[in-house]
């Protein structure tokens, strides 16, 4: 069989009359718009998108060649610095991948901590999405500024917790770190109990407003063949109705017990990527009404894990979460030493971007801003 | 979906003489990988993906593994002439010598593959593909599977990028995360970074060098 018969996904060529009367704009590094520093390199017919080639590296440090020159342990608190909008779920990812290799089992307890925390990051990091979003379609403050409230006072939690905001270093190989503080349940519930106003808040604010639907509807619309072949995972990859989300295919944790829905889109474009969030916020406020009040006594560790002198047996795993973002993944190669032979983050924000070209091209230049602001991603975790 | 085990006994019948091979992983998570020869896997991964369901490419990653060095002590016996008593004999003698054996270390590319189609009705762990190249010097080539998967376009740069395999058949093979001008594949286990990354040659290298070999020449003046 040759390369010809497989059927594969490429991105369209636009044709161009004038090849020599082409604008080739740098959007980024400095552009606000960036999220960080990211360039895409642009062509432009008019207002019109005929090329775009994604430019990364700017925030490169090699997490993957230091994580393997030191200690398992060591590297947990260097995932928070990933994805750092949601350091709990990086945490998880990176646990759950390190159980799978060295056969750990987690205490009740401490998956009930993992679901509450996972899920309170969902939420901010879904309500941040919205606000950043917003701010890019030119609504100035507003929105963003109801999220950073609401997201404060799940970091507020987060710090009781784990003692910093947002580089939690929260979880731990069999469990987590810490137990609860005297009355972070009674504040989770009072602050899990305010969240649905908040959500009818942005909701009145933002769901019927005419700019949005105007700027986001049938704007970077995604097909679902191509979203599947690309490997686009999260938000970005229900909004075009692809029923998959990894806290019910996998049935990691304990999500099996707490009744939740997948909310799905149907076109695939901006407008579905804003709605789904905000109701993937919804169903997870649904999961913490259920988890906080179940939560158990008993141990946080896994009273057979050792943090120190950990030495998994020789081996692989692949194991992966829903983050906010996508599929988070990490596969790990033990050696039988003391350090990972291989180790290896999935970004699903790097992997996300494989279709911004095919997104982008043939629209107009503004619209560039709100089809890479809908994609959300953090360049920490794009370029590692 | 089918174990490891099946989908390989499936693409045997499917694909009769082509290279794949199970490797076993005795870790808890036994997650086990087939090997293909770099020669069939495109046809494989097409199969896979439009036969078998496996439409999703999760994860896919490079790894290095070294030329491994081993040093065996081996003993041998063999028959030496030596005299006893003043007279000839043959004696049988062992002895014991170190052998030093070489086996080539190899650059590999790994695949982790679901599917979406299947999934949410039918849970599996990850089908994990491997190709290896033949060293890790002169042929690094290995065919790229991002016509079958798209989500491996940018994962392939990376790893072309970090470890220096060329994926043939990629439409865009470009450094992702590293500059252009870079040379080496800071992902190697043997690479070495350099004391200054912002380290050129300068005008001003070239009169020092000068310089130098001019003290070089003139030692007694140097003295006097």
């Amino acid at each position: 069989m040759s390369t010809a018969e497989i059927k594969s996904y490429l991105p369209p060529v636009i044709e161009v009359d004038a090849e020599d009367e082409l604008l080739e704009v740098a959007m980024g590094p400095h552009h606000p718009s960036t999220h960080g520093v990211f360039r895409m390199d642009v062509a432009l017919d008019g207002e019109r998108v005929v090329r775009l080639k994604p430019v990364f590296g700017y925030l490169h440090r090699n997490h993957e060649k230091i994580a393997e020159k030191t200690s398992y342990l060591a590297s947990m608190p260097y995932t928070d610095r990933l994805d750092y909008f949601c350091s709990m779920t990086n945490n998880w990812a990176y646990a759950l991948a390190v159980e799978k290799l060295a056969g750990i089992e987690v205490p009740e307890r401490a998956e009930y901590l993992r679901v509450i925390t996972a899920e309170l990051t969902r939420i901010q990091n879904h309500a941040s999405a919205i606000g950043f979003l917003m701010q890019e379609m030119g609504a100035s403050g507003t929105p963003l500024m109801y999220a950073f409230r609401e997201r404060e006072k799940i970091l507020d939690l987060f710090e009781a917790l784990s003692g910093s905001r947002m580089m939690c270093n929260y979880m731990r190989f069999g469990g987590c770190r810490v137990d609860l503080p005297a009355g972070w349940l009674d504040r989770a519930k009072q602050v899990v109990a305010g969240l649905p106003q908040f959500i009818d808040e942005i909701e009145a604010l933002l769901t019927s407003n005419e700019i949005l639907m105007a700027r986001s509807q049938g704007v970077g619309v995604l097909n679902p063949e191509l979203a599947v072949n690309a490997g686009v995972t999260g938000v970005m990859l229900r909004a075009t109705g692809v029923n998959y989300d990894v806290r019910k295919v996998d049935h990691y944790g304990i999500y099996d017990r707490f009744s939740f829905r997948v909310p799905l889109g149907a076109h695939g474009d901006i407008y579905d990527r804003y709605m789904l969030r905000v109701l993937e916020m919804r169903e997870s406020v649904k999961i913490l009404e259920q988890a906080i009040p179940q939560m158990p006594e008993g141990p946080i560790l896994d009273p057979k894990s050792k943090p120190r002198g950990f030495r998994p047996k020789p081996g692989e795993a692949y194991g992966r979460i829903e983050a906010p973002k996508g599929e988070l993944g990490f596969y790990l190669i033990s050696d039988g030493s003391g350090n990972p032979y291989r180790y290896r983050v999935r970004p699903p924000s790097l992997i996300n971007l494989t279709i911004l070209e095919d997104m982008c091209l043939g629209q107009n230049v503004a619209d560039v801003v709100l089809i890479f602001g809908s994609v959300d991603i953090v360049l920490g975790e794009v370029d590692r | 979906m089918k174990s490891t085990e099946q989908v390989l006994a499936e693409l045997q019948s499917a694909f009769p003489g082509a290279g794949v091979t199970l490797l076993v992983n005795p870790s808890p998570s036994a997650q086990h990988s087939l090997l293909l020869a770099a020669a069939d896997a495109l046809p494989v991964a097409a199969y896979l993906r439009d036969q078998l369901g496996y439409d999703y490419c999760s994860n896919v990653t490079g790894v290095d593994w070294l030329d491994k060095e081993t040093i065996e002590k081996v003993k041998t016996t063999r028959t030496v002439a030596k005299q006893v008593d003043g007279v000839e004999l043959s004696v049988e003698e062992t002895v014991e010598e170190t052998v030093k054996r070489v086996e080539p270390g190899y650059l590999e590319a790994v695949y982790h593959l679901y599917s979406m189609k299947h999934g949410p009705s039918d849970p599996h762990p990850p089908l994990v593909l491997r190709m290896r190249t033949a060293n890790r010097t002169d042929s690094v080539e290995l065919p790229s599977l991002t016509p079958v998967w798209r989500s491996a376009e940018f994962q392939e740069r990376e790893i072309f990028d970090l470890y220096g395999i060329v994926f043939k058949g990629h439409r865009d093979l470009r450094r992702l995360l590293m500059w252009d001008e870079f040379e080496d594949h800071p992902m190697r286990r043997d690479y070495v970074d350099p004391d200054d990354y912002e380290y050129e040659p300068t005008p001003h290298d070239e009169v020092l060098k000068r310089a130098e070999l001019h003290s070089a020449q003139a030692p007694q003046e140097a003295a006097r």
